[in-house]
C-alpha cells in the first residue's frame, strides 16, 4: 500500500513452508546420530525422600546397557536462582525427580533398565500448597531456603533487579480513594504449556572438557552460556538449534534433561539422545507458577487508581530457575498495565514438593493480571465504571513511567494505545454487550452469556542484547548471522525479510547462518516479545553496516563519494548519475567478502499491548462455560508478516493461554504428589470442533523502534484472556468467581447447587479428575 | 539357541511383513534386531526408526493427538495406535508419499497449507494434512463443520486451527 516495501507486511510464504508440509523438517526428536544411544530417566514416585540405597546390578546386567548413573557418579553441576539444585541429588523433591539415569543401545532396553534399578528411599513429610509451606513446622525443601522462601531477585538484572513494586504512599492513597475493596484471586491451576514435541536433547562429550548439544527451543545460544555456569565454568560447550516442536517459553530452559544427556556421554562417549516421554513432559518437566494474591485496592469515581496494597504468593514448585525474572518482569508489567502512584505489592517465592514451575508465554505477567485485574475490577464494581473504559485508561501513556527488571525507573516513549483499544471495542461490540458488573449480556433458559475485558503490555519488546552479522557475497548474495532456531513464530523468515529489504535484494538471495554457537554471536533468542524489535534491530544494523562497506569499495571504483552510492538486485550505482553502475563482484573483487556487524542494547523506553474482550455462554444447569468469541487489538507499528501473526494471536487459546481459564489445568494429587492428568487424553486441550470466533484487530502506528517501526506483540496473546474470562463468567452468573479454571463445580459451587470445600475436591479426585 | 532353531525349521525361514509405504514394496522381517520389526512396534516407530520417514511425527504416542495420522488404504488411521504387525499387505501412504512422485508437483492440500500459513511449529502440519487428505478423498467438497469433525483428533497447541480449515476449504474448492 505504497510503503514501498517488497518483504515486509507482504504475504510472502516462509521459507520453512516447504520443508513443513512435505514432512522434510527435521526437528530434533527426528535426529540420529552415528554410534548414538539412547537415555532414560528413573524417576521418583515419592514427593519427598532421601536415597538411601541404589543398587544398579542388575540393570548393568542388561545387554546393551552402557550406563548407569546416580548423585554418586556426577560432578557437582547445579542450576536454579541461586544455583541449589543439584542435576543429580541425594534427595528427591517431587514426584518424578530424577533418581538414575540410563543410557543403552536402544530406547527398549534403556527403559527396561529402569525397572532393574533398586532404589531404597527415607520417605520425608511434603507439602504441596503455598500457605502450608510458610508455617514455621512446614518439611523444608532445602536447607538455603529456610522457610521455603525461594531468595528473591535475580542476579542477571543487576544490583537493583525488581523484588517488589513499593513506591509512594499507599496510607494517602487509600485516603484519596472513593472506595476501597479487598479480596483474593488464584490462578492456581499449573496449567502446561504442552508443546507437542517433547523437551530433548543429543550431548556428545569428547573428553577432558568439550560439550557438543543438540537442542530444541528457541534460544539455542543461550543454551551455552547458562549450561557454562551450570557445569562450574569447566566446560566448553557449543550448542546446536534447529526447527523446534513447540516451546511457548517452555523449553528455554531444558537445562536438566540436557545436562543429563551430557553426563551420560560423558560416561560412556558416545553421542547420547534424551527425549522425555509426554507422560514426562507432563510430569516432570515445567508448568506455570502458581500464584495468589490477596490485596486492597482504592479508586476514584472516576476509575483513577489511587492505591495498591497486598501481598503475592507464587508457588514455584520444587525449585525456581526463572520464577524471579517472571516476578521481576510480571511487576514491572503491572505497572503498565495500571497507573498508580501508590503501591505496596509483595511478592513471595514459595517452593513445594511438585513438578517446577518455569517459563510459559506472558511470563510472570499473565499470573499477576490474573488476580489483580479482578482485585482492581471489584472497585470498578463498586463505583459502576466500565472496565473497558478504566483499563484503557490505566495503561501506560506515553511520559509516564515503571519501574522495570532491573529497579530502574524508565519513561515510556510509544504510542498512546487508547486507539487500537477503541478499536477493538467497537469491533466486538462492547458498548452493545457491556450490561454492567454482575449482569448477563444476554439470558436465554439455562444458558446465559457474559463479557469480559483484559489488558497486559510488555516492555520486554526491548529486552536483553543480541548480536548479528551480516555478510555479503560477490555474486550478489548475503548471510544473516544470527544464532536463530525457528520456533513457529515465523520470524527467522521475517528477519530475512527486513535484511533483504535493508539490502535492496530478492528475499531468495539471502539466507540464514546454521544456529550454531561457534559461528555465530550472542543471541538472546526470541524470548518474550523481543525478536522484532531487538533481535530485527541487530539484524538491521549488521546489513547497514555491511553496505557502508560495500559502497565504499563502490564509491572507490566508480570515483564518486560513498553518500552518493545505493545499491539494488546486486548491483550498485550513484544516486546522481545512475548510468553510473557496477555489479557487487565488480565493487568487491573476486577474494573478498564484506561482513557488517550489529548489536541491540536493550531499551525498556517502549512496550507492547493487547487487550482483549471475550463473550462466554455459561450452562447454569451444567456449569459448564464455552467460549463464544474473542476479539484481540493492538498496535504492531507495522506488520511484517500479516499471516504470521494472525497465527500467533490465534494463539491466544492454546499454550497455556485463555482455556487456564475455561478447562486447563495440571491435577496434582495433593496427598501423594502424584499428578492425575499427565496424558494428553486427561489433560484437556481445545479441538477443531469446539472452535469460538476469533478476530484480530491490528493497527500500525509506526513506532520508534527500527527503520521498519516495527513492535513484537506474538507472545502475549495468551496474557489478557484468562482475567477477561474470568469476568466475563462472573457477569453471566451474577456472582464473583475467584479461581481459575471455572470448570463446571466451581460454576455449580458459586450458584450454591454443590456444596464446595476441600472434602467435595478430595472425592473429585478420587473419581479421576477434579471435575 | 535351541528355540530358535526349532522355530527357523517350522518356519523355514523368519517371519516378514510385506507392505507398502508411499507405493515403494517393504519386506520385514519379524525379531529384536535393528532393522527388524518387533511384535511390539508401532507403525509409528517402524516408519520413523526402521525405515527413516520422520515426517510422521508422535507427540502422545497415545491415540490423543493426531500428530502421527497416515493413510491405510486410503483411510487415516494414528499410526501410534496400529502395530506393523497388523500392516500385513497394507498401503500405507505418509506425508513424505503426498507430492506427486512423478512431476514432484505438491499435493493440493499441500499447497494450500503453504498459501495460508497454516502452521507455526509444524510439528502437527504432518499429522493434519494427512487427516484433511483422508476426509477429501472421500468427501471431496466437505462443509466448514465437516472439516472440523475430520480433524477434531488433530491437537495444533500454537493454534493454526482456523488457516489449517481455510486451507482446506482452499485446497476442496481447488479440487472441485
Ligand atoms: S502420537 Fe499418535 S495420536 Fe498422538
Ligand atoms: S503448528 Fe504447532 S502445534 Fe500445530
Amino acid at each position: 500500500m505504497g510503503d514501498g516495501y517488497r518483504f515486509v507486511g507482504k504475504p510472502i510464504p516462509r521459507n520453512d513452508a516447504g520443508d513443513i508440509v512435505t514432512g522434510k523438517t527435521k526437528f530434533l526428536i527426528d535426529r540420529k546420530m552415528v554410534d548414538m544411544l539412547y537415555g532414560k530417566v528413573k524417576r521418583s514416585p515419592y514427593p519427598h525422600a532421601i536415597i538411601k540405597k541404589v543398587d544398579k546390578k542388575k540393570a548393568f546386567k542388561l545387554k546393551g546397557v552402557k550406563a548407569v548413573l546416580t548423585w554418586e557418579d556426577v560432578p557437582d553441576w547445579k542450576g536454579g536462582t541461586p544455583r541449589y539444585t543439584r542435576v543429580l541429588d541425594r534427595k528427591v523433591r517431587f514426584v518424578g525427580d530424577a533418581v538414575a539415569l540410563v543410557a543403552a543401545e536402544t530406547e527398549e532396553i534403556a527403559e527396561e533398565a529402569l525397572d532393574l534399578i533398586d532404589v531404597e528411599y527415607e520417605i520425608l513429610p511434603a507439602v504441596f500448597d503455598m500457605e502450608e509451606a510458610l508455617k514455621p513446622d512446614a518439611p523444608q525443601l532445602y536447607e538455603e531456603f529456610p522457610g521455603n522462601i525461594v531468595t528473591p531477585g535475580v542476579p542477571f538484572f543487576g544490583p537493583k533487579s525488581l523484588k517488589e513494586v513499593v513506591m509512594g504512599d499507599v496510607e494517602k492513597g487509600f485516603a484519596e480513594a472513593d472506595v476501597i475493596t479487598e479480596g483474593t484471586f488464584g490462578y492456581e491451576g499449573i496449567p502446561n504449556p504442552m508443546p507437542p514435541e517433547p523437551p530433548g536433547a543429543i550431548a556428545l562429550w569428547e573428553e577432558p572438557n568439550k560439550l557438543t548439544l543438540w537442542v530444541s527451543n528457541q534460544s539455542p545460544y543461550m543454551d551455552k552460556i547458562l549450561l557454562w555456569h551450570i557445569m562450574g565454568r569447566k566446560v566448553e560447550i557449543r550448542t546446536f538449534g534447529g526447527p523446534c516442536g513447540g516451546s511457548y517459553g517452555s523449553k528455554q530452559m531444558s537445562w536438566i534433561t540436557q545436562c543429563h544427556a551430557a553426563l551420560l556421554s560423558r560416561a560412556t562417549g558416545r553421542p547420547v539422545k534424551l527425549y522425555m516421554t509426554k507422560e514426562e513432559h507432563l510430569a516432570a518437566f515445567v508448568m506455570r507458577p502458581a500464584s495468589r494474591m490477596k490485596a486492597r485496592v482504592g479508586m476514584k469515581k472516576d476509575g483513577t487508581v489511587t492505591a495498591i496494597k497486598g501481598t503475592w504468593l507464587i508457588d514455584t514448585g520444587y525449585y525456581s530457575m526463572t520464577t524471579q525474572s517472571q516476578i521481576a518482569v510480571g511487576c514491572g508489567e503491572v505497572q503498565i498495565a495500571v497507573h498508580c502512584d501508590n503501591w505496596d505489592l509483595r511478592p513471595v517465592i514459595v517452593c513445594t514438593n511438585r513438578n517446577a514451575s518455569g517459563i510459559v508465554r506472558g511470563f510472570g505477567g499473565q499470573e499477576l493480571k490474573c488476580s489483580l485485574l479482578p482485585l482492581i475490577s471489584l472497585a470498578m464494581e463498586k463505583l459502576g465504571l466500565d472496565p473497558y473504559e478504566v483499563l484503557k485508561k490505566n495503561f501506560v501513556k506515553p511520559g509516564q513511567g515503571y519501574f522495570w527488571r532491573d529497579g530502574i525507573w524508565y519513561v515510556y516513549r510509544g504510542i498512546d494505545y487508547s486507539k487500537a483499544m477503541d478499536e477493538g471495542a467497537k469491533a466486538f461490540g462492547w458498548k452493545d454487550k457491556w450490561k454492567g458488573w454482575l449482569i448477563p449480556t444476554s439470558i436465554n433458559g439455562t444458558k446465559r452469556r457474559g463479557v469480559g475485558v483484559g489488558v497486559h503490555g510488555n516492555a520486554d519488546i526491548g529486552e536483553d542484547a543480541s548480536e548479528a552479522h551480516v555478510r555479503l557475497f560477490r555474486d550478489g548474495t548475503a548471510m544473516l548471522f544470527s544464532c536463530l532456531s525457528e520456533h513457529g513464530t515465523g520470524q527467522t523468515t521475517n528477519f530475512l525479510k527486513m535484511v533483504a529489504e535493508t539490502l535492496k535484494l530478492p528475499l531468495n538471495r539471502v539466507s540464514l547462518s546454521p544456529p550454531d554457537s561457534m559461528v555465530n554471536p550472542y543471541e538472546f533468542g526470541p524470548a518474550g516479545s523481543r525478536g522484532t524489535y531487538s533481535i530485527a534491530s541487530a539484524a538491521i544494523r549488521a546489513a547497514e553496516d555491511a553496505l557502508k562497506r560495500l559502497f565504499e569499495l563502490g564509491a572507490q571504483k566508480l570515483g564518486v563519494s560513498p553518500s552518493d552510492m545505493d545499491t539494488e538486485d546486486g548491483m550498485l550505482f550513484s544516486k546522481h548519475d545512475p548510468e553510473k553502475r557496477i555489479p557487487w563482484i565488480a565493487a568487491m573483487g573476486p577474494d573478498r567478502t564484506v561482513t557488517g556487524y550489529g548489536r541491540f542494547e536493550p531499551d525498556y523506553t517502549l512496550t507492547n499491548c493487547m487487550m482483549t474482550f471475550v463473550e462466554v455462554e455459561v450452562d447454569v444447569e451444567t456449569g459448564k462455560v464455552d467460549l463464544i468469541s474473542v476479539v484481540n487489538t493492538s498496535d504492531a507499528g507495522k506488520i511484517v508478516d500479516p499471516k504470521g501473526l494472525e497465527g500467533q494471536l490465534n494463539g491466544c487459546l492454546g499454550s497455556a493461554g485463555i482455556d487456564t481459564a475455561i478447562f486447563e489445568e495440571t491435577v496434582l494429587d495433593r496427598r501423594t504428589g502424584h499428578i492425575l492428568n499427565a496424558n494428553m487424553i486427561d489433560y484437556k486441550w481445545r479441538t477443531f470442533s469446539e472452535l469460538p470466533e476469533i478476530k484480530n484487530v491490528i493497527l500500525e502506528t509506526p513506532m520508534e523502534s527500527h527503520r521498519f517501526h516495527a513492535v513484537g506483540i506474538g507472545e502475549i496473546a495468551t496474557s489478557p484472556g484468562p482475567s477477561a474470562v474470568l469476568m466475563a463468567v462472573s457477569n453471566a452468573l451474577g456472582t464473583w468467581i475467584h479461581e481459575y479454571p471455572i470448570t463446571p463445580d466451581k460454576v455449580l459451587k458459586a450458584l450454591g447447587k454443590i456444596k464446595g470445600g476441600q472434602k467435595e475436591k478430595d472425592r473429585a479426585l478420587e473419581l479421576g479428575g477434579a471435575r | 539357541m535351541e528355540k530358535k532353531r526349532k522355530e527357523g525349521v517350522r518356519s523355514g525361514k523368519k517371519k516378514k511383513i510385506k507392505l507398502s509405504v508411499n507405493g515403494i514394496g517393504y519386506e520385514l522381517e519379524i525379531g529384536d534386531k535393528p532393522g527388524e520389526v518387533d511384535y511390539g512396534h508401532t507403525l509409528a516407530h517402524t516408519l520413523r526408526e526402521t525405515l527413516n520417514l520422520t515426517g510422521t511425527k508422535v507427540a502422545c504416542d497415545h491415540g490423543a493427538c493426531g500428530c502421527c495420522t497416515v493413510l491405510m488404504d486410503g483411510k487415516a488411521v494414528l499410526s501410534c495406535m496400529t502395530l506393523t504387525v497388523e500392516c500385513d499387505g497394507k498401503n500405507i501412504t505418509t506425508i513424505e508419499g503426498l507430492k506427486d512422485n512423478k512431476t514432484g508437483a505438491l499435493d493440493p492440500i499441500q499447497q494450500a497449507f503453504i498459501e495460508h500459513s497454516a502452521f507455526q511449529c509444524g510439528y502437527c502440519t504432518p499429522g493434519i494434512i494427512m487427516s484433511a487428505k483422508a476426509l477429501l478423498m472421500e468427501n471431496p467438497s466437505p462443509s466448514k463443520e465437516e472439516i472440523k469433525e475430520a480433524l477434531s483428533g488433530n491437537f495444533c497447541r500454537c493454534i493454526s486451527n482456523y488457516q489449517a480449515i481455510d486451507a482446506v476449504i482452499t485446497a476442496s474448492n481447488r479440487g472441485r
